[in-house]
């Protein structure tokens, strides 16, 4: 096979993948804008009405802002926790360091199932009623995760030497951490945010378990799938999840890269 | 320190420090130690030997295991770098990378609460000591490895401490802006007439630039002393050859230091006077350094050796394998202690 062959084969293979992974995606969004209410192949007359039908949907509107809450609340919460992680752990020995990131990293490494079953158990044996509180605690365990990895990559790429400078020219610890080190790590932060936010946004499994009468966007997917209704507007609203979460992450990257260059 | 007592006291003093890093082997085994205030004193030694520990110490970067630090008199020991009127220029210069030159140099100020006129006025003036003036809003990223390098040395001055601790600042450096930068530093140090506490592990760099120089050996301080008295009088063998090139020869009362630009080239049949003593033997290696050649004169059987420092002009003329004589005064031959 010559050079050009195997490299022709090798993108066939690449668009293949790609193909398998994106077209049904590709075909949720289309279809949101299929004007007829059952959707068959092609596509007969394109329209905006599900869009309106959606937006006018009472229950659609409160299971977005319960989606953003959750998502706003958790990554604030997250972003706090995480950080102070971070840099509490930074400090101390590498072995350590290793032991607490296993600890704090199993919400994400453990299957959601298993996060969620041990959440509910969790708030059900402390008698803590399932509300926006419970589903918020527990997406900032997640959340938590995502910034905490983040800031710790960031900080490893920090010289000691700069907080030992700041203390050298009179700075407390504290001063020297809020001037050098926090303005520093700030990049890290906002972008662990924005992918922390995308996150929780779309977050199913750790949701049905901890969130009692709440309904979230994804949450409202589900239920409607499972009962076949309402199709148009789950279409739509995949639609606007796609671009609510593309949009962090895509964000959350490019201030990664930039803070990595400094 | 405006104490009265503390007016006339040493810059710097140490007294028995010891420390060691977790479970491994100690660093430092007791350093006693005295700066004078304006002195250019250099700690030199090979890495591993305790200099930068001792350095460290002295900033208040690292707690001793025992013995006490003294700066201007006043026990330190255990104060934080916050606390002590010391500004260090680090050995990776620690500029911050998200501030401007200008901001970096007005740091300790800002920190100190000196008001904003008079910061931007003497962070400008400190920045056009290293002739960095116009480039002040610039950040650190935006600068050369030399740049970096003053910007470090003018935000440790700036603060006008009574003492200023160096980390091998000059150690990225290129060889041409080393020199330069040596006959800066000292420059600077002498209009200043702030302490200069400086770290090397380069000879040459600590004998041109010291009032005095303490040499580091596995964390004990082999010898302390001027350049000269370093060069000519080393304490110990460790001294003798790691400062300058240097022959040690077994004599029966023990060993003797031989400079080699005190041994010189005389043919085979030369006879030695009354003060003069001498091996002879083959060459062995000839090197040419421009103004001197180097050489090695081994004796047949191999078992002893000089290498000797030559004026070039009177090299012309070797050749390996050659019996020569080399021939040094008795005065030249320096006894070492053990």
């Amino acid at each position: 096979m010559s050079g050009s062959m195997r490299n022709l084969a090798l993108w066939g293979a690449a668009s293949a993948v790609l193909a398998f992974l994106l077209l049904p995606l590709l075909i949720v969004l289309v279809f949101a804008f299929d004007a007829s209410s059952v959707q068959v192949w092609p596509i007969h007359s394109f329209s905006l009405k599900w869009f309106y039908a959606t937006w006018a949907d009472e229950e659609v509107r409160s299971a977005l802002l319960v989606s953003l809450e959750v998502a706003g609340l958790a990554t604030l919460l997250a972003s706090v926790l995480g950080t102070l992680a971070a840099v509490g752990m930074n400090g101390l020995s590498s072995r350590a360091v290793q032991v607490g990131s296993f600890f704090l990293t199993l919400p994400i490494a453990l299957p959601g199932v298993l996060t969620g079953i041990a959440m509910n158990s969790f708030f059900t044996a402390l008698e803590i009623p399932f509300t926006m509180v419970t589903l918020v605690i527990a997406h900032t365990t997640f959340c938590t995760v995502v910034i905490y990895s983040n800031v710790m990559a960031r900080l490893r790429r920090l010289p000691r030497s700069l907080l030992e400078a700041a203390q050298d020219m009179g700075a407390t610890p504290f001063r020297g951490f809020a001037s050098i080190t926090l303005p520093l790590l700030s990049g890290s932060i906002v972008s662990g945010m924005l992918l922390a936010f995308a996150l929780s946004f779309d977050e199913v499994i750790v949701s049905t378990f901890t969130s009692g009468s709440e309904t979230t966007l994804p949450l409202w997917i589900f239920g409607a799938i499972r009962l076949g209704q309402h199709m148009p507007e789950v279409n739509v609203v995949v639609f606007a999840v796609v671009a609510v979460t593309l949009l962090p992450i895509i964000l959350g990257q490019k201030l990664a890269a930039s803070a990595s260059r400094e | 320190m405006t104490d009265e007592s503390s007016l006339h006291a040493p810059a710097v003093s140490l007294t028995a420090l010891t420390k060691s890093y977790g479970h491994g082997k100690p660093v430092l085994k007791g350093i006693d130690l005295t700066i004078q205030r304006g002195e250019f004193f250099t700690m030199l030694g090979p890495s591993g030997s305790g200099k930068t520990t001792t350095l460290r110490l002295i900033g208040g970067f690292e707690l001793p295991d025992s013995g006490e630090v003294f700066l201007n008199g006043v026990k330190v020991t255990r104060l934080p770098p916050y606390r002590r009127d010391v500004n260090t220029m680090f050995q990776d210069y620690a500029l911050f990378p998200h501030m401007s030159l200008q901001d970096n140099v007005a740091y300790g100020m800002k920190i100190r609460g000196v008001d904003k006129a008079e910061r931007t006025e003497r962070a400008t003036k400190a920045l056009a000591m290293v002739h960095l003036e116009a480039v002040g809003d610039r950040r650190p990223s935006q600068l050369s490895g030399g740049q970096r390098q003053r910007v470090a040395l003018a935000r440790a001055l700036v603060n006008e401490p009574s003492l200023i601790l160096l980390d091998e600042p000059l150690g990225a450096l290129d060889l041409k802006l080393r020199r330069e930068m040596q006959v800066e530093l000292k420059k600077i140090q002498k209009q200043t007439g702030i302490t200069f506490v400086y770290v090397t592990h380069d000879q040459e760099e600590a004998l041109s630039m010291s009032d005095r120089i303490a040499v580091f050996s596995e964390g004990v301080i082999e010898q302390i002393g001027t350049p000269e008295e370093l060069y000519e009088r080393p304490a110990s063998g460790f001294v003798a050859r790691f400062i300058g090139s240097s022959n040690i020869l077994n004599e029966s009362g023990g060993e003797i230091l031989l400079r080699p630009e005190d041994i010189r080239l005389e043919t085979q049949d030369y006879a030695l006077t009354s003060d003069e003593a001498g091996l002879s033997g083959l060459v062995q290696e000839i090197s040419y350094l421009g103004p001197v050649t180097r050489c090695r004169v081994a004796t047949t059987d191999g078992d002893r050796s000089v290498t000797a420092m030559v004026p070039s002009r009177q090299a012309r003329g070797l050749d390996e394998n050659m019996a020569v004589r080399a021939v040094w005064s008795k005065e030249s031959a320096y006894p070492l202690s053990s």
